[in-house]
């Protein structure tokens, strides 16, 4: 049997008494593609700061593959919403994505770091920007950069935090398409507020807010939606363009 | 025109300048880039407490400020780490508590106290011969320490939060890059003084990052930077027969000016 690429256990956490994520039940399989869904404030940072190990639960177990958070940093590639940090910041676009191949205190990177750092940015399509200074890039192609970040590091589960809020529409269909190359390679979990980040391509849905309302395939997810948000899908997905379920 | 050079106080003054320069270039790049400045403003005035304290203990004041800085600089970021209180505040504190506390040593240790004005403003034409050896040793410890950790200090000054994710311990490193503030605010005290030398710390830097973004670069071209203008300070103090620390500051003011303007 396989392990699982994450499983939560009755997960509880709050901040000074106040309950922001309250017994979650939660499995991802290994190859899965996962969207988390919930409105701001819901406990989506809370939670992908737990599976980080930044955050430790008051209650619960959370394992990856089998191993403690904080002992599985090495199998967990992660992609930050990238508004927070100092765009001015002298670096380019090689030795940020080397950064993903941090070992530990006076390890210097190889030989072996730089081939993979490089291959990633292939991976990406981002090769030619190696030597650039990453506030000379676009908000897609910094995401690009941030996403080979995560994948030096050759991890088997992906977060990625908020993806679509720092790139333009038309970059979102090229970052679908850079996702979908990475499915049934690593698991992938997707959380967002915004209900219309929901693709196709997603195995599973959960939606959270404080509670976990649903955990199952995308076709059903309309009901822990609503359950979530107090409306109806319609009113909160309010008229997107493209079809974000199949009929049902 | 270059016999001033004869003088044995200002062989020792640009040795110092030099020496200076170091400390600023390997500790003020990630100063500017952290965007520290403030928080490194409040670790040279709390450094005073550590001057008061020579006074009182009649220690050397400089070697009295050594520990005294460092204590001030992990103590604030235990208390962020610790205690909820905004950053902003915090260096508030930090600031005028150190102070008062070196006033109050000094108040303890009845007399007068000569030199407390160069502790303040600097006074680069006085540094003695002991005061460049241990501007020569922090040099070298701050040298060490910023390139053995080289990795951890860009992890943490360009992204933290991502730093924590890959492993690194962000805390422990975030204290030693505020220890290392400490040991340059001793390194620079004598010769810019508590008051002055954040601009020192600042300056070079600041005026590098606009043409480089390679941190190795920056540090080098920091340094260099660093250790003309400031010798350009100090001559011009010389024959203009002006302070020295607050000649300085202007020269390094105006060429970071003029930088801006090449820059456009």
């Amino acid at each position: 049997m396989s392990l699982n690429a994450l499983e939560m256990k009755d997960v509880s956490f709050s901040y000074d008494h106040q309950m922001v994520l309250e017994d979650i039940n939660f499995t991802i399989e290994e190859k899965d593609f996962v969207a988390i869904l919930g409105p701001n404030g819901g406990g989506k940072s809370t939670l992908l700061k737990i599976v980080l190990g930044l955050l430790t639960p008051d209650k619960g177990v959370v394992k990856i593959f089998g191993k403690e958070p904080k002992k599985a940093l090495d199998m967990v590639g992660y992609l930050p919403q990238h508004s927070h940090f100092d765009l001015d910041f002298p670096i380019d676009v090689f030795q940020t994505v080397l950064m993903g191949r941090y070992h530990g205190l006076f390890k210097d990177y190889n030989e072996e770091d730089r081939e993979i750092a490089l291959q990633a940015l292939k991976d990406v399509d981002m090769l030619d920007f190696k030597d650039r200074q990453i506030s000379r890039l676009s908000g897609g192609q910094l995401q690009r950069v941030l996403i080979a970040r995560a994948l030096a590091r050759k991890p088997k589960i992906f977060l990625m935090d908020e993806p679509m809020a720092s790139i333009d529409p038309e970059m979102q269909n090229s970052f679908y398409e850079l996702i979908s190359r990475l499915k049934g390679k690593v698991a992938l979990v997707l959380v967002s507020h915004d209900v219309g980040t929901v693709s196709m391509h997603m195995d599973k849905i959960a939606c959270l807010n404080q509670k976990l309302y649903y955990h199952g395939p995308t076709e059903g997810a309309g009901d822990g939606l609503e359950e979530m948000y107090h409306c109806s899908i319609e009113q909160i997905s309010h008229g997107i363009p493209h079809r974000m379920l199949r009929k049902h | 025109m270059l016999e001033f050079i004869q003088y044995e106080f200002m062989q020792r003054a640009l040795m110092a300048a030099i020496l200076v320069s170091v400390a600023c270039g390997a500790v003020g790049t990630y100063v500017v880039i952290k965007r520290i400045v403030s928080l490194s403003g409040a670790i040279s005035h709390a450094a005073f407490g550590g001057v008061g304290l020579g006074y009182f203990l009649g220690l050397n004041p400089v070697v009295a400020a050594i520990p005294f800085s460092i204590a001030a600089a992990l103590s604030m970021g235990a208390i962020q780490e610790k205690i909820k209180i905004s950053e902003d505040t915090a260096i508030g504190i930090l600031w005028s508590v150190g102070m008062a506390l070196g006033i109050l040593f000094i108040n303890l240790r009845s007399g007068y106290a000569p030199d407390l004005f160069s502790y303040l403003f600097g006074s680069i034409l006085t540094v003695s011969n002991t005061d460049l050896y241990i501007m020569l040793a922090l040099d070298i410890i701050i040298l060490i320490v910023v390139y053995l950790f080289r990795r951890e200090f860009l992890g943490v000054s360009f992204d933290e939060e991502y730093s924590r994710v890959i492993g690194l311990n962000s805390t422990l490193i975030n204290m030693l890059l505020l220890s290392l503030i400490a040991l340059s605010v001793v390194v620079l005290m004598k010769v810019m003084g508590i008051i002055l030398l954040i601009s020192l710390l600042a300056i070079p830097a600041a005026i590098c990052k606009q043409y480089t973004y390679h941190i190795g670069k920056l540090i080098l071209s920091s340094t260099i930077v660093g250790m003309i203008l400031t010798s350009l300070g100090l001559i011009l103090s010389f024959f203009f027969n002006l302070s020295s620390g607050a000649t300085i500051i202007l020269v390094l003011a105006i060429a970071l000016f003029i930088s801006y303007f090449i820059r456009e």
